[in-house]
């Protein structure tokens, strides 16, 4: 009862916070808040698989997808964002299918399942280097401006307007993490991902559960990035697709807790607000240094909190309550 | 229709590509195969060893043996540290935040070496002659590299099976449980196989530099590829690892060829993903 006052109050916060009177500040805040947003429900939709076991080092090849295939679209063709989402989620699942069929009835299971799948997003990421006159190569692609507002090219000048997008993105996000949660999926994903052979023999059918989850989160992560490439209104392929951008999806979330609610969210929004904080101390004058630091960070987080931050706060609070009850 | 010589050409560099692999793919494999964690950053320690070749060589005017034996030490150093620092304390964590700590250290060596040594470029300039096979241009240098990096493979075979310690290290990558019940201490195990595959990324540095320029994103750039090579060999196989070399670096220099670099890589990748459904084992392991 506690924790949903709190919650809706924070909803509240959050829906009002574009028109508090923050100056000079308002544009920055609220674009770091929309990244925390997009990134928090890309994180959120990442954990919908790790949290059973299926570590992927490449979600970076859905979001490259998802962003690529909408903006290629509007680009060349002209076809809104509205529906070359629905196409880029469309091909998204196809190719979740592709990987995560063989995978599951292979039985590619942990290290093996984490290097196949950043050969995938390596792959995606080549792919759209190798289309250079297509895609501009590595020097990424501009989102073709639509001249004015438009709710049909997903273009406005107001900031505003995306935070509100962002905002109820990321609640959906959670929408879906508590479903999962409270499904039946959960149950038979925790089993798979405990003894796949034991599962297998009290009847889940392990293929299908397997598959079906990482579509969603793929598709989730596709939606992700269309809506990043919307906002930020260009596409690169080292930022959208690859190494780099996966395993920065998979640290934001291990450092907040992959296995509650707003583990992502919490994870997210430090290692952005990090990551800010560093690069405005810094600068350009110490190029890397921002960069240095963070990973340190990391290191050092992984270390000494290993069930997170989220996880470790709770784990904390839970002691506390439950000491008088054993005194 | 492309011309036979070119793919010739393309053949024999392929050929000389496999044994920079085979290098790189070695020490990862050691350590992969013995602690069973996966050193994302392991490309990246030899970044920092070719740096220091570089160093040595280019700007203090050491004769390249002399910066090579450098790179070797502080090879060592590094798998020693990283093993300390990083390794030891998470041996018994979840799978994924081994990966993640070894990944931050992956963030952290790439931006340190920018913040120190920015984004140039940089190379060893060695005079050595160009070599002509049936009208084939051959780096010497790929060449000399290729025969010593084929030299350090034996070398560490033979510290493998024919010392103590290498019998010990390959005991404990059989069954690490059954090892300490004979009473070896795994960890000591662990740290000397840390310090012989951080030596191997330094004489891999060595060969790397005379024929690569080096930059701070060198390990993403060879860091992938030399993850799968390990994998596709059978983890911890070293015979496995090599053959797997030479698959993929043909398979890169080919179809880079006939296509694009980038898409030698892709094909690589796919057929790296292809064979971990077909042999998870690895290409060499009997079928069960």
């Amino acid at each position: 009862m506690r924790a949903r006052t709190l919650g809706l109050v924070l909803v509240a916060a959050l829906a009002v916070a574009p028109f508090v009177p923050m100056g000079v500040m308002r544009e920055y805040t609220i674009h770091v808040l929309v990244q925390i947003f997009i990134w928090s429900f890309i994180g959120g939709a990442w954990a919908l698989m790790g949290r059973f076991g299926l570590t992927s080092l490449g979600h970076g090849a859905f979001l490259g997808l998802g962003a690529y295939t909408t903006t290629l679209l509007w680009n060349f063709v002209g076809l809104t964002p509205w529906l070359g989402a629905l196409v880029a989620v469309a091909l998204t699942a196809v190719f979740a299918v592709i990987v995560a069929y063989p995978c599951s009835r292979f039985q590619v299971v942990g290290h093996y399942f984490g290097l196949v799948t950043l050969a995938v997003g390596e792959v995606v990421r080549l792919l759209i280097i190798a289309e250079r006159d297509w895609t501009g190569g590595s020097l990424g692609l501009t989102v073709r401006a639509a001249g004015a507002d438009s709710l049909l090219a997903i273009q406005f000048a107001d900031r505003r307007v995306f935070y509100y997008g962002a905002l109820a993105l990321w609640l959906a996000g959670l929408y879906v993490w508590w479903r999962v949660d409270r499904s039946m999926a959960r149950s038979a994903m925790e089993a798979i991902g405990e003894d796949e052979t034991a599962a297998a023999s009290v009847g889940i059918h392990v293929t299908r559960f397997k598959v079906g989850i990482t579509v969603l989160s793929a598709v989730l992560t596709a939606i992700g990035g269309i809506a990043y490439a919307q906002y930020i209104s260009y596409v690169n392929p080292d930022t959208l697709a690859g190494i780099g951008v996966s395993l920065r999806i998979v640290f934001a979330v291990v450092l907040g807790g992959m296995y509650s609610l707003l583990g992502p969210t919490v994870g997210t929004a430090l290692t952005i607000a990090l990551s800010e904080y560093l690069r405005v101390l810094f600068g350009v004058r110490y190029i890397g240094m921002a960069e240095t630091i963070y990973g340190l960070l990391l290191v050092l987080f992984i270390i000494f909190l290993p069930a997170g931050i989220y996880g470790t706060v709770r784990d904390l609070l839970r002691r506390r309550r439950a000491a008088p009850l054993a005194a | 229709v492309i011309d036979p010589l070119f793919l010739a050409e393309a053949a024999v560099n392929g050929l000389l590509l496999g044994g920079v692999l085979a290098l790189l793919a070695l020490g990862l494999n050691l350590i992969f195969g013995v602690i069973d964690i996966v050193w994302i950053a392991y490309v990246d320690l030899v970044m920092i060893c070719m740096y220091a070749v570089y160093f040595s060589v280019q700007v203090y005017g050491w004769p390249i043996w002399a910066g090579g034996l450098a790179s070797v030490a502080l090879g060592a150093l590094l798998g020693i540290g990283v093993h300390l620092l990083i390794i030891s304390p998470i041996l018994t964590s979840a799978p994924v935040n081994q990966l993640l700590a070894t990944g931050g250290l992956l963030f952290f060596l790439q931006s340190l070496a920018t913040f120190l040594w920015t984004t140039d470029h940089r190379s060893v300039r060695l005079t050595l002659p160009r070599l002509e096979l049936f009208d084939m241009p051959i780096s010497v240098a790929r060449l000399v590299a290729f025969a010593l990096s084929i030299l350090a493979m034996l070398g560490l075979y033979l510290f493998l099976t024919r010392t103590y310690i290498g019998t010990a290290i390959r005991a404990v990558s059989q069954d690490r449980e059954a090892m300490a019940l004979m009473g070896a201490n795994p960890h000591r195990v662990y740290l000397v196989t840390s310090a012989v595959g951080g030596a191997m990324a330094g004489v891999a540095a060595a060969l790397l530099i005379i024929q690569y320029a080096v930059h701070p994103f060198f390990g993403a750039a060879f860091g992938p590829i030399t993850f799968m090579i390990c994998v596709l060999g059978g983890l911890g196989n070293m015979v496995g690892a090599f053959v797997a070399s030479f698959i993929m670096s043909e398979v890169i220099a080919i179809s880079g060829v006939i296509w694009s670099t980038e898409m030698g890589y892709v094909i690589a990748f796919v057929v790296f993903v292809v064979m971990i459904f077909v042999r998870p084992g690895g290409i060499l392991a009997r079928r069960g």
